[in-house]
């Protein structure tokens, strides 16, 4: 061993000798380095979500030292010339100031944004897979309920977030969000009241309010339910795929030392790496180009940030359906859109470990994963599903599009209307037909050999051997049956 | 050829996969009925023209008589619309003492400009300039800068009246242009075209005006987008005249605003503002379109996530089978 | 300060082309059994094997050409770091190169530790056995120890109700002051809109019937009234009289056919900031109209603010308006309706 090979040996022994005489954890350290965890690329997603929030804590800790949560008003004497002498919060001040005086401020304030659009689309695409494969069955229901529940607070965590700033675009936004609120039935006018302290735009204290949620108490939340999540994990020990040697009963994978901790150290500075690089390079939230909000003022073309466009989608295909009864406003439009759907959607995602245990009758344990094609009709559903909410989201942010092909707006939304409803069916029986051939099949559709194997019978008649669909087909044409496409690897034929 | 084709049809059809017969039977007619339809909305043509020839001081007084007896611009006597005796929407002039902006004209012009019009504008726009219902507007009284806005900016002519103008390329060279709007000046009359000086006006008065009046329609950044009824083009091709001629006239379906709402060193500072949208101040990097949170979300997805998950990719294995 | 797209956007491009070729070349050599002259056999992917049922394995790699590449990478890495600090010290605000030093610095570290995770340390397969979850025997002596507590206890339901009614009871005290919060719901009902305010536009200035033209629209504020209140922002337009069908209630609302609305979408609070007039009868089947551009609900004036298209419940709030002696407008009254969003007694006062 070298020289500084045998200094760090000895330094880390007397680390650990120091701590263990105090704390006693080696029992713990142990089961941590020898921990398995499956091989499989599909389980890095959850981390990838893990380190974009450890990121945007990072930047927000920066952020939150130079942003001021005041509505009070101010004239701006800024470096930005298009902003001279206009009225504005100090809050949008306060943004504009890390925009363009503090150093390294504008990258900061890019990073903190991409990395909460990454968080959320990280967990969505986790929320994928771990239901495309069943991983949400017993004894998981709980983790996944609390994954849930860590979606919805990072969808509000994100919304809260860039309405801090008081632009043009996000105070539209959060009008929308009064408009949503109040539309609750019969509580929604005072639940708006206790949110803004009054009748929109609300108060000076608003923002310092919306601060404390978004810097403390759901960023707290997070953190603990992280915390639950990963001990849950680790008390059940990941789920797995099926595989050689893999059983229900065991975990096959590598352990925590030395070479996943690199990797997923790996994972958590590639992660980093590319939030600091279109941080650095693709402005995102120019909000010196909004200007600031006022009640009066709003722009076309707005949207929100995309985890929140669902909603949007929704909110403009509805009908003008407000019933009224006795004069008392029953349910206000913006009800079906901005909260009811958002409500049926989180609702059957909560419900669906259930349903599925009441519709299958399996409440066993279970630890090996489906592939998505084990499992048609749950992959079905969840497809159509997952295309009725893309679909919704589509509709919302894609007017300039089916502008430019020269279809008229009304006429869109009308045919919509219908169509949410009827291509998630479409999808449904596409997904299943496609699952079950796959399953049958055994073979990937684009690149697995999809032949026929014919021999020629001793009467001269040519019979068919195999076909992709009856029988397990090779996964590469046997020896000899297509010109030029020997295999080194291939089987010979049974 | 065709047996070769309906081969090779049926062989798709029938061949088994993973997506039912019937759900490919669909697809191939819906894309068969979509191509057939396209194929069937044939362009429209453009109507008659001919009309008898005139000089151009004889139809300046024709249309002087025909105006003097019908009153102001009056629905030319078709079916009752949805407006009716609406008065057309005639464009704002320049203002008093405020800059105007004058076209070259001589007599060759007129003249240049007359069959120019016969050939091209009558056949819509009525041999003496008096529109055609439902079809076209009346030209009396428009004066220099709605002809000059539609033609430099290649909105007119126009194929399909039903359809909205859209900007392309001008039809006409410049010397054409002004030979028009001589023709349409002289013989229609109108107030004179208006103008601006992006370099007298400041951008901080020029965001300011865009996003009280204008940035409703036209995007913050003049990026564009829709009404109920119409697209609203993006501002990054026009130059300061025609932003002037735009927000005094009030083109298509777009209000207009008068020396009184929009004075000259506003116009001036929209002017300077609209200009200054083409390379907006990007501070941030690459701008993608400065049209907010869609391409974040596409970049967020598409590229951040996607090389995120091609790391993940070589990070870890595939399944292993058997 | 403003730097032009031209320049990033194509240098993105290249930056761009480059990570992805780094990428697809790192894929390759990751994906390839390790180089060096100890290659190890490989994994367990025998066909027809099945014999042996266990996975596990260890490989020591020895491969010396990545614990250079890993050695070379955090040099590079660190090299990246110092830059950005430089970066940051001289040139400060530069968000790009900014951006780019400390990406460049975190790709570098990410992947040496990649490296090192895959082809450098040693690599292993390991079989760990499940914890079986549910034990019986040690559930069954926590159900016992729990009701041992209640040994001797007779009145264990009137405790058991009495204590219930008591958390609940203590927790809905503690919820209670959340209600401080807020005022009562009956502020929103509020518009700072009366008879007799003037309209202003945004600096201040007064309207004149005289200057509200025809096919153009304008925003008006009520004279020394919080432009910031929901209920402040105006619509004004002026329509032929021809135009205009107001119901018998609001016949004198629109003097010399100068109309006022609300500013405020009542669908959910938008500013209505478009406005279609067409030009003339001739090329547009249209009428006038407003159109919120959140979820495109559209108005027309000339029917008192009816809803046209879109999901919004209520027709636009409109506002009478009179025209004083000096010829300036002023509000003639409050609202029709209330404004902004519905709620649930938005059509009760």
């Amino acid at each position: 061993m070298s020289p500084i090979g045998r200094a760090v040996h000895r330094r880390f022994e007397r680390g650990l000798r120091y701590t263990e005489q105090r704390l006693g954890g080696a029992p713990v350290y142990k089961y941590l380095l020898r921990y398995v965890f499956p091989d499989h690329w599909s389980f890095l997603l959850g981390e990838i979500a893990l380190y974009s929030f450890l990121v945007l804590v990072a930047t927000g800790i920066f952020l939150t030292l130079y942003y001021i949560p005041s509505a009070h008003e101010v004239t701006y004497h800024g470096a930005y010339p298009l902003l001279q002498g206009q009225q504005m919060s100090e809050a949008y001040r306060s943004v504009l100031d890390i925009t363009f005086n503090v150093p390294a401020g504008l990258l900061i304030r890019q990073v903190h944004h991409w990395a909460a659009d990454v968080f959320i689309a990280s967990i969505v695409l986790h929320l994928v897979r771990i239901f495309f494969t069943g991983a949400y069955r017993k004894p998981r229901d709980i983790n996944y309920y609390i994954g849930l529940t860590m979606l919805l607070l990072a969808i509000l965590e994100g919304f809260a977030g860039y309405s801090l700033v008081d632009d043009l675009l996000s105070g539209m936004g959060l009008a929308i969000a009064y408009g949503v609120a109040l539309s609750i039935p019969f509580i929604g006018g005072q639940l708006s009241a206790l949110i803004w302290g009054g009748q929109f735009p609300g108060t000076d204290s608003f923002f310092s309010r919306l601060e404390i949620v978004h810097v403390l108490l759901i960023p707290a939340a997070l953190a603990t339910l992280i915390g639950a999540h990963l001990a849950i994990i680790m008390r059940q020990h990941h789920s797995q795929f099926p595989g050689p040697g893999r059983k229900e009963r065991n975990v096959v994978g590598t352990p925590t030392w030395p070479a996943y901790a690199l990797r997923s150290i790996g994972l958590l500075l590639a992660v980093a790496a590319v939030l600091f690089l279109i941080g650095g390079l693709i402005q995102i939230n120019p909000i010196w180009q909004w200007g600031p909000y006022h009640p009066y003022l709003s722009e076309n073309g707005a949207q929100p940030d995309w985890y929140i466009g669902w909603l949007i989608g929704a909110l403009r295909l509805m009908p003008n359906f407000e019933p009224v009864v006795a004069g008392h406003t029953v349910l206000p439009n913006p009800f079906w859109g901005g909260a009811l759907f958002p409500l049926v959607v989180f609702g059957v995602l909560y419900a669906w470990p259930a349903l599925e245990r009441r519709f299958t009758g399996d409440r066993r344990r279970h630890d090996l994963l489906d592939r998505p094609r084990d499992r048609p009709t749950r992959t079905a559903i969840g497809a159509a599903f997952l295309s009725w909410v893309v679909i919704i989201f589509a509709v919302g942010s894609t007017d300039r599009l089916f502008f430019r092909l020269h279809i008229p707006y009304t006429a869109m939304i009308h045919f919509w209307r219908g169509g949410v409803w009827v291509l998630p069916v479409i999808v449904f029986f596409i997904t299943r037909s496609g699952a079950r051939a796959l399953k049958r099949s055994e073979t990937h559709p684009l690149r697995g050999w999809q032949g026929t194997i014919v021999t020629r019978g001793p009467d001269g008649e040519p019979r068919i051997l195999q076909t992709a669909e009856n029988t397990t087909a090779p996964r590469e044409p046997p020896a000899g049956t297509v010109p030029g496409h020997d295999h080194p690897e291939q089987k010979p034929t049974p | 050829m065709i047996s070769a084709m309906r081969r090779l049809f049926m062989r798709w059809l029938t061949r088994p996969g993973w997506t039912p017969r019937w759900l490919r039977l669909g697809v191939a007619l819906a894309l068969a009925s979509i191509v057939l339809v396209n194929l069937a909305r044939a362009p429209a043509s453009s109507g008659a023209a001919g009309s008898a020839r005139q000089s151009s001081e004889q139809l300046a007084s024709t249309i002087r008589s025909v105006t003097a007896r019908a009153g102001p611009l009056k629905d030319e006597g078709g079916p009752p619309t949805t407006l009716p005796n609406a008065p057309a929407k005639s464009p704002e002039p320049p203002g008093p003492g405020n800059p105007t902006t004058t076209f070259p004209t001589s007599p060759q012009l007129v003249a240049q400009g007359m069959s120019l019009y016969e050939n091209g504008c009558s056949s819509c726009h009525g041999t003496l300039l008096q529109g055609m219902h439902g079809v076209a507007p009346s030209l009396v009284g428009v004066g220099a800068g709605p002809v000059d806005f539609y033609l430099s900016t290649g909105r007119m002519p126009l194929d399909n009246p039903r359809e909205e103008p859209q900007r392309s390329q001008p039809a006409y060279s410049r010397t054409d242009i002004n030979a028009l709007i001589a023709f349409i000046t002289t013989t229609g009359g109108g107030p004179p075209a208006p103008a601006a000086n992006p370099a007298q006006g400041s951008l901080a008065t020029g965001f300011h005006q865009f996003v009280d009046h204008c940035a409703g329609c036209h995007q913050l950044v003049g990026r564009g987008g829709l009404v109920i009824g119409a697209y609203v083009p993006d501002l990054q091709s026009a130059t300061a005249l025609q932003v002037a001629e735009a927000v005094r006239m009030g083109p298509y379906l777009m209000p207009h605003f008068d020396a009184t709402q929009i004075n000259q060193h506003e116009l001036d500072s929209l002017a300077r503002y609209v200009l200054w949208t083409r390379h907006p101040s990007n501070n941030g990097g690459w701008g993608i379109y400065n049209i907010g949170p869609i391409p974040e979300g596409i970049v967020a997805w598409f590229m951040a996530l996607a090389a995120l998950v091609l790391v993940a990719r070589l990070i870890g294995e595939r399944m292993k089978t058997e | 300060m403003s730097d032009s797209p031209g320049g990033p956007s194509r240098s993105l491009l290249a930056r761009a082309l480059a990570i992805l070729v780094t990428i697809g070349t790192a894929w390759r050599v990751l994906r390839r059994k390790p180089l060096g002259p100890e290659a190890p056999p490989a994994s367990s992917r025998e066909p027809g094997g099945g014999a042996n049922d266990d996975p596990s394995e260890r490989t020591v790699p020895g491969n010396r050409l990545a614990e250079n590449l890993v050695a070379a990478l955090l040099v590079l890495g660190a090299g990246c770091a110092f830059a950005f600090i430089a970066i940051y010290i001289v040139l400060q605000t530069n968000t790009q190169l900014l951006g780019l030093a400390m990406a460049l610095a975190l790709a570098c570290l990410a992947a040496a530790a990649i490296i090192a995770g895959k082809l450098v340390v040693p690599q292993e397969t390991s079989v760990e056995p499940r914890d079986r979850l549910l034990d019986e025997s040690a559930a069954a002596e926590v159900v016992e120890i729990v009701e041992a507590g209640g040994e001797g206890i007779s009145r264990r339901g009137l405790l058991t109700g009495a204590s219930g009614l008591a958390g609940a009871a203590v927790l809905g005290a503690a919820a209670a002051p959340l209600a401080s919060l807020g005022p009562p719901a009956r502020s929103l009902h509020a518009s700072p809109w009366r008879r007799g305010i003037r309209f202003v536009d945004d600096q201040g200035h007064v309207y004149a019937a005289a200057d509200i033209q025809i096919a153009s629209f304008y925003t008006a504020l009520p004279e020394g009234g919080d432009a910031d209140s929901l209920g402040a922002g105006l619509l004004v337009i002026r329509l032929p009289q021809s135009m205009i069908h107001l119901p018998a209630d609001r016949r004198d609302w629109a003097p010399e056919g100068i109309m006022a609305f609300s500013k405020i979408c009542p669908h959910a609070a938008c500013a209505i900031n478009l406005y279609r007039y067409p030009l003339d009868e001739s090329t547009a089947d249209d009428p006038p109209a407003f159109t919120c551009p959140c979820h495109y609900s559209t108005f027309t004036p000339g029917d008192g603010g009816r809803l046209v298209f879109g999901p919004a419940g209520r027709a636009l709030p409109q506002l009478p308006v009179m025209i004083d002696s000096d010829g300036n407008l002023r509000a003639a009254g409050g609202f029709d309706e209330d404004i902004g969003p519905s709620w649930w007694s938005v059509r009760r006062t």
